[in-house]
């Protein structure tokens, strides 16, 4: 029997690179995503460790979707770092959405550090198979 | 003419120098500045971890977002911790995926702690997407704070 299952490997997180400078020190940090699209909805998985639900932003608007997330440091008070592989930050990422979404019934779940969003199409949006006749 | 023109060029080579000897002061500050930032060590094996430390503990700290406690494995010997555990990502059926961009997988870390620690006392927990894992030190291993007598 052979054992499938990849081995993970550590990737380094990347920084968001933009010219508009942030009001608040310290690093930004693009989360992993996975978006996939089904014939209603579209929906985006966002690894976003350490962020609560009381610190993510989420809008839509003029069909750009933002997240933003921030992380409260993790390190207590009187805790002396020993060594460090990885940092932390907020999380911030935009996307321009092609399909046009129902603002009323987007859904946002948060659990174990990944945000789960569902963004249904309104109903113009979802495809409708047209059928070609023939002369 | 040209002895004339000597000590007045020679000053400005000087103050050029010296000009060039503070950029590049300035430069080493900026770079160990930078260097010191940035994380010190990776050995280079999932899941990457930030090691701290207070009087009576350490702590290990992991980002593991979806990784469910059920998946993971977390043992301690005097001087050492294990993490060993699946991150699973459940397959869409049907789906169309513009981006994929999470992976899936399984992972161990050995951590060798920095001095020793009670492994029966060892507690973990998940919050959040990370894993916090708190070593509370072996007696011999604590600092020790001294009096000072005065005479």
């Amino acid at each position: 029997m052979t054992d499938k299952t990849k081995t993970l490997k550590p990737k380094d997180k990347t920084q968001v690179s933009t010219y508009v400078e942030q009001t608040k020190p310290g690093k930004v940090f693009i989360p992993d995503v996975d978006i996939y699209e089904t014939e209603k909805e579209i929906v985006v998985l966002a690894d976003m460790p350490g962020v609560i639900p009381e610190k993510l932003n989420i809008s839509l608007k003029d069909n750009i979707l933002i997240l933003d997330g921030e992380v409260e440091p993790l390190k207590g008070k009187e805790e002396r770092e020993i060594f460090k592989e990885f940092e932390t930050g907020r999380y911030f990422r935009q996307f321009s959405l092609s399909q046009v979404i129902d603002q009323s019934k987007i859904e946002a779940e948060l659990k174990d550090g990944v945000l789960k969003l569902i963004l249904p199409k309104v109903e113009k949006a979802t495809p409708r198979k047209i059928d070609v006749k023939v002369g | 003419m040209r002895w004339s023109a000597w000590p007045i060029s020679l000053r400005g080579a000087f103050e050029e120098l010296e000009r060039m000897r503070q950029q590049m002061d300035r430069l080493f500050e900026d770079l160990s500045e930078g260097i010191l930032r940035e994380p010190t060590f990776s050995a280079g094996v999932f899941p990457l971890v930030n090691v701290s430390e207070d009087k009576d503990n350490y702590y290990v700290r992991a980002e593991l977002p979806g990784v469910k406690p059920e998946d993971l494995d977390i043992s301690a010997t005097v001087d050492s911790l294990i993490i060993t555990g699946e991150r699973k990502i459940s397959e869409e059926e049907n789906v169309n995926f513009h981006r994929r961009e999470r992976e899936a997988g399984k992972f161990s870390r050995v951590i060798s702690l920095p001095g020793q620690i009670d492994p029966d006392k060892v507690e973990a927990k998940c919050k959040n997407g990370i894993l916090t894992v708190i070593l509370p030190k072996a007696e011999t291993a604590k600092t020790r704070q001294i009096a000072i007598k005065t005479e």
